[in-house]
């Protein structure tokens, strides 16, 4: 490790002059990820640019609109609030899977996300809940949705001078509910061989309305199946509907073969993730409803 | 170029300086002396470098030496006070929790901060929570026993 200087600026401003004016940046934030990559030499940066000083940037915040994690916020910030365990139950399951309780002290899911591991367990709970980025760059302000921030494994669509601020989640309504189910050998200290996000909506009669089906582990970056939420959306969850949005999940899964698991395994077993999760979130759905009468 | 920093470590006010790069664990041992916290794996999978950063646990060998600028940290050095072991250290040997010893200190941080939150914890909790603190000698068991029971004399002092 060769870092020639360490930045630690006190806004957004200065943090972006400095991604501007210097190539060879890398952004910290928690560390988790970033450090073991500059151990093993996967990353080599001149310049580290670490963000949790910026004022907000490590805030969580729930309204009646809906959650604002800052990029830099520690994972336990997250996973230690009953209110938003409550409001959000796949997406804080998905960050409870990170690491150890040492790992979630630091690590953050802004973090998560720009690493853009395939298998990182926080971007399909992400997407299936509809999350939106923050991003502020030295041109300005823009929003991305997550299902469209990371390109590829390890890269992401921020330019040089861009910093990813904040994520907003809206407040699920009463019928609504999500879920995520990884698949791992291990229950802790694991990575997900496949991973499935869920969110839908149910009508007063039990149906449903709107959903969101993210796999994760099972292609390149993490994936929205808009095919699969199409194979429930208007049923009942029925023994069809389920087995038709497995088949899509699977579908729509492109894996490699690796040590966790082969190419066949992972597109089978995304499948029974997905429509595990979605009767997950089904249930949870069901509970609101009937607690809000 | 070396960075100079300031910080408090075990709440006594701590000046050092480090290079961008240095990670934490290693001016804890080399630069500072304190060798009690150990580096196992170095890339945050054994625990063996748990410390408590601003009142969350970590692993040192993720955590640069410079981001310790104007923070509160504390080592298994803070742990005990002037003659007597905390509960989990005494727990620990109580149970023969210990074999090699090489985790005990990242164990011991953990569990400490552990019962701060939780009074109370269920074995289960105790396992998830210690999740990240490998042990390659006793087999575990004797270990969350060892939390166990430290929790309930901790209680029992209490009331």
């Amino acid at each position: 490790m060769t870092v020639s200087r360490f930045y630690s600026p006190q806004s957004i401003a200065e943090a972006t002059a400095i991604l501007r004016q210097q190539s060879g940046c890398q952004v910290l934030a928690g560390g988790t990820d970033l450090l073991v990559q500059m151990r093993n030499g996967v990353k080599q940066p001149e310049y580290i640019v670490d963000i949790k000083e910026i004022p907000g940037i490590r805030d969580v915040t729930l309204t009646n609109q809906g959650l604002t994690l800052g990029a830099a916020a520690p994972a336990q910030s997250v996973t230690e609030r009953p209110d938003i365990a409550a409001a959000y139950p796949g997406l804080v399951e998905a960050i409870d899977m990170i690491g150890s309780t040492q790992i979630q002290g630091r690590c953050s899911v802004g973090g998560n996300l720009c690493n853009a591991s395939p298998a990182a367990d926080t971007v399909p709970a992400l997407i299936a809940v509809g999350a939106v980025c923050h991003v502020v760059g030295g041109e300005g302000v823009r929003q991305v949705r997550v299902e469209d921030f990371n390109t590829g494994p390890g890269e992401n669509c921020l330019k040089r001078d861009e910093l990813l601020i904040s994520l907003f989640i809206p407040r699920p309504g009463v019928g609504s509910a999500d879920a995520y189910l990884r698949f791992t050998p291990r229950t802790e200290m694991d990575i997900a061989v496949v991973g499935a996000g869920v969110s839908l909506s149910l009508d007063p009669m039990g149906t449903v309305s709107a959903a969101r089906v993210a796999i994760g582990a099972a292609a390149p970056t993490a994936l929205l199946v808009e095919e699969a939420a199409a194979a429930i959306i208007g049923t009942t969850l029925e023994e069809s509907a389920l087995a038709a949005l497995a088949a899509a999940a699977g579908a729509a899964a492109s894996p490699i073969s690796d040590k966790r698991g082969s190419a066949g395994y992972r597109t089978k077993v995304v499948g029974v993730m997905a429509r595990r999760a979605a009767q997950i979130a089904c249930d949870r759905a069901q509970q609101r409803q009937r607690r809000a009468h | 170029m070396a960075i100079h920093v300031t910080t408090s470590i075990n709440a006594e006010p701590v000046e050092f300086l480090c290079e961008a790069d240095d990670t934490l664990v290693h001016v804890l041992r080399d630069t500072l002396n304190l060798t009690g916290t150990k580096e196992g794996c170095s890339t945050g999978d054994c625990g063996a470098c748990t410390i408590v950063l601003d009142g969350r646990l970590a692993c040192s060998c993720l955590v640069l030496g410079v981001e310790a600028e104007g923070k509160s940290i504390e080592t298994i050095e803070g742990v005990a006070t002037p003659g007597a072991l905390h509960a989990v250290q005494q727990s620990l040997l109580d149970h023969a929790g210990l074999q090699c010893g090489i985790c005990t200190p990242g164990i011991v941080v953990a569990a400490r901060a552990l019962l701060e939150r939780n009074a109370d914890p269920s074995e289960e909790e105790v396992r998830y929570w210690l999740a990240g603190n490998l042990c390659r000698c006793t087999g575990y068991d004797k270990i969350i026993r060892a939390v166990l029971a430290a929790a309930q004399d901790l209680r029992e002092a209490a009331s």
